[in-house]
């Protein structure tokens, strides 16, 4: 089955339109939107690459497809799923309090390609390792999320950004109150249980290491393995 | 939550993972899914058209018909779908909502219909979307309007038990309700008509006095004209003060606009009398005297015409004033230009920039007298470029009051459209339901006849004409007689007997003939109705029933409908029996019970003196009931 890239599409329907100039590289159409549609590969394919049935790539492909089409009226069909939509779902998943950092930290993670849209492949294989994974799998998963700038260890810094959106998911009205350094102290607590070499920096193995010997977080693991 | 979105929270709760390895505390369990099935597509016969779709697109509202187990009320076993006996169009739109989330209302169909629709599956409206919400709104608007005119209309046939007041404020407010309020509307119009007129009169030249100059009539025929003015103004007064009595809320009634034209059209002359002749005040009387020209707005009342136009104004307020501040804008530029242009020429009438403002108005509204005419060939080009900026600045605003005006009269006239052919409709509306209660009506008859006739051929006839529903229908009326003590009469007789119970109770019971007429329509001709089909004509028409009868109270029942279907049927069967005619007795509640009691034992004016001696109790006490 032959896919067809994002790129590749594109310059199709702009060639196809009529309104790509070439030479200068632009489309003439002031108010036409870009008609770029994306398809994903075929069922087939995604079978091999993921651990979901045929049945479960349905649904997912089902609800993804929901969000992608036009949730705002001027918005084409696309395909892909941008970080709008993520905030979007998010927000509300989590009325109370700021959501749209994590939803943004969360869209790194699933955007492998860091192209600015999640495709369905992307999508479908991000699930695949958090729900069908084995449980190296999972926690590298975790890992890479934290990991803000993919180097491969967490630093201070990224740890204390992505706790502080986590706690800003939960908003003003928390039972305690919530204080400011709470996240601070979250992240020295992490640091102090991961961090086994005391460089200031948790590595894939220390991470490993830890979260394995943890019976807590093994066991939370597959908490949710079976929402789909 | 969003259609979209509710799809997405097994990923949000998959994306949980994240959160585990920072967390410090054992996670809560999570919720089990009870024999989870696979999504699974569920058939929806709406009239015939089925449409499909996943459970779980239904399940994202769980607090709509479709989305909550009341779906399972429609199931349908056989053919396993579900079965909706409503109507297939609105039903798209209705299931869209399920699949995008968005409540969309389509322009063709009926506001109301569409209503029902929502409310039978349980959405509410307001969740229509942007796009659709507007129209929906103003279609939702336009229909309340017209609810709300019905329900006008039907205030004006209310029942006569208000009291002398509220009569009186309904007499003046609508003058078609009776007589009486159209002869005070009409003979008001005419005092406004001839008070107007007396004061447009009053300053014509009426001929010389000899050596004098032309007086105006006021003046010469003072004392005529006082005496017009007094009476005019008499009854005005006199309706002001009877308005404002009949009112229900007087405070509102005396800041009324039109509370208030009338007290300015009286207020001068009892200002007048008050002043009576001093000189000092007499150009102050004077100017008073204009104020009475403001009894022509007393006509608003009478027309309708001048009352749409006065709302227009008042809805078209911005209108006018952005009309009359570009004109003042307009005229103020050209009057500075005008003047300046022409100080230069000698004997100019272009005095100063307000004497301008003369010429300006007049030039802008293309009126042109001519007392006022620029010499300078600048002060011609400025002025002619006046004139048609002017046409203009007058023409932009003018078309919106027009069709404000148009609306509001159109909206009107389509009021009165609708009132008149009201009348046409309840009547047409009326008789088909005459229609039902009548079959009810004249199958009681056929079924009492049934009861008492076994042997009688008609019966089977008779029984084939009801259908299975009707006599079930039937059966159930009949029932609710039994239980209340009373029957079913139609309106006319009952409405008559109503209006004539006050009017004919000491006399009636004695005199039973004299009260053709009024029965003719409602009872007579259904007596002739039945009249044909009774076998054994030997007796009077009326009294065939009563030969066959071995139950007297049926008895008296079947022979009073045959004649009237009154409440009251059983005594008037007893006068019936005194009485040759059709006894064209009334629904009198009142008047039965004397009619017993004044009646002789009717059992010796029968023929059949053997049923009718336990008819006399059996009716007295039925007729005891129908007295209540």
């Amino acid at each position: 089955m032959k896919s067809r890239s994002q790129d590749q599409s594109l310059s199709d329907s702009r060639e196809l339109d009529r309104s790509y100039d070439p030479l200068t590289d632009s489309v003439s159409d002031e108010g036409e939107l870009s008609t770029v549609c994306y398809r994903p590969e075929g069922l087939d394919h995604l079978l091999q690459q993921t651990n979901f049935n045929k049945k479960e790539l349905q649904v997912l492909y089902r609800g993804f497809k929901n969000v992608t089409v036009g949730r705002l009226p001027q918005e084409c069909p696309s395909g892909v799923v941008n970080e709008e939509t993520f905030k979007h779902i998010y927000s509300q998943f989590f009325p109370q309090g700021d959501s749209s950092m994590y939803a943004h930290f969360l869209f790194e993670a699933f955007d492998t390609h860091n192209n600015g849209s999640v495709c369905f492949e992307d999508f479908v294989m991000g699930l695949s390792i958090i729900l069908r994974g084995s449980i190296t799998d999972k926690l590298n998963w975790a890992f890479n999320l934290y990991d803000l700038n993919k180097d491969g260890c967490i630093t201070k810094e990224e740890m204390t950004d992505i706790m502080c959106s986590i706690y800003d998911m939960m908003g003003k009205y928390t039972y305690p109150c919530m204080k400011d350094n709470a996240p601070k102290e979250h992240v020295d607590n992490f640091f102090r249980k991961m961090d086994k070499n005391n460089d200031g920096v948790v590595t894939i193995e220390e991470f490993l290491e830890t979260c394995q010997k943890d019976e807590n977080i093994m066991q939370s693991m597959h908490m949710f393995d079976n929402v789909i | 939550m969003a259609a979209g979105v509710a799809a997405w929270l097994p990923f949000a709760r998959a994306a949980a993972i994240g959160w585990m390895p920072v967390a410090n505390l054992p996670m809560p369990v999570a919720p089990t899914e009870k024999n989870k099935r696979q999504d699974e597509l569920i058939i929806l016969n709406v009239s015939g058209r089925r449409f499909q779709t996943w459970k779980n697109t239904l399940d994202r509202y769980p607090d709509t018909l479709l989305g909550s187990s009341e779906k399972e009320f429609f199931y349908n076993e056989e053919t396993k779908e579900y079965f909706f006996d409503r109507d297939p169009d609105v039903f798209r739109s209705v299931l869209n909502f399920y699949r995008t989330g968005k409540l969309h209302y389509p322009r063709y169909e009926c506001i109301s219909s569409y209503d029902e629709e929502l409310s039978f599956f349980g959405i509410i409206p307001e969740i229509i979307g942007d796009c659709c919400y507007e129209e929906y709104k103003d279609r939702k608007r336009e229909n309340a309007e017209r609810l709300m005119d019905d329900q006008e209309d039907n205030k004006d046939s209310k029942l006569p038990n208000m009291t002398f007041r509220e009569t009186m404020w309904r007499a003046f407010e609508n003058p078609h309700t009776s007589t009486m309020a159209l002869v005070f509307y009409y003979v008001t119009g005419f005092f406004i008509a001839i008070s107007v007129i007396t004061n447009v009169v009053e300053t014509v030249p009426c001929g010389t006095v000899p050596n004098q100059k032309e007086v105006p009539c006021g003046e010469r025929y003072t004392v005529a004209f006082f005496c017009m003015d007094t009476a005019c103004v008499m009854i005005f007064t006199v309706e002001y003060l009877m308005r404002l009595f009949a009112a229900p809320s007087r405070y509102r009634f005396m800041r009324s606009v039109m509370s208030i034209i009338d007290v300015v059209a009286i207020l001068p002359y009892y200002i007048g009398l008050v002043m009576t002749d001093n000189e000092d005040v007499s150009g102050a009387f004077v100017t008073l005297r204009v104020f009475r020209v403001f009894r022509i707005f007393k006509f608003s009342r009478h027309s309708q015409g001048l009352r749409i136009l006065g709302y227009t104004l008042k809805s078209c307020a911005s209108e006018l004033g952005f009309l009359l501040f570009s004109l003042t804008m307009a005229i103020i530029i050209f009057a500075t230009v005008m003047f300046y242009a022409e100080k230069g020429s000698s004997s100019s009438k272009f005095t100063s920039i307000p004497a301008s403002f003369w010429y300006t108005i007049v030039t802008m509204t293309t009126l042109g007298y001519g007392d006022m005419v620029p010499k300078t060939i600048a002060g011609k080009i400025f002025g002619s470029i006046c004139s048609l900026s002017g046409v203009l600045v007058i023409a932009l605003p003018v078309p919106v009051i027009v069709s404000n005006f148009s609306r509001i009269y159109h909206q009107n006239q389509r009021a009165d459209k609708r009132r008149a052919q009201k009348k046409a409709r309840l009547a047409r509306i009326r008789i088909s339901k005459a229609g039902s209660s009548n079959a009810f009506l004249h199958s009681k008859r056929n079924g009492l006849f049934n009861e008492a006739l076994d042997s009688i051929e008609e019966e089977q006839r008779l029984t084939k004409s009801t259908s299975l529903l009707e006599s079930q229908h039937h059966h159930l009326l009949h029932c609710l007689e039994k239980t209340t003590n009373h029957e079913f009469v139609d309106e006319q007789c009952y409405q008559q007997s109503y209006l004539e119970a006050g009017q004919n109770y000491p006399s009636r019971s004695p005199s039973l003939s004299s009260q053709d007429g009024v029965t003719g329509t409602c009872c007579t001709r259904r007596s002739k109705k039945r009249h044909s089909p009774l076998p054994n004509a030997s007796a009077p028409a009326h009294m065939h029933p009563l030969t066959h009868h071995p139950h007297t109270h049926q008895h008296g029942l079947q022979e009073l409908s045959t004649i009237h279907i009154q409440p009251l049927s059983t005594s008037r069967s007893s006068l019936n029996m005194r009485v040759d005619e059709p006894a064209p007795l009334n629904c009198q509640s009142g008047q039965i019970t004397t009619a017993i009691i004044s009646i002789p034992t009717p059992p010796a004016t029968t023929p059949e003196g053997d049923a009718h001696p336990p008819a006399g109790p059996a009716l007295q006490n039925v007729v005891k009931v129908s007295a209540l």
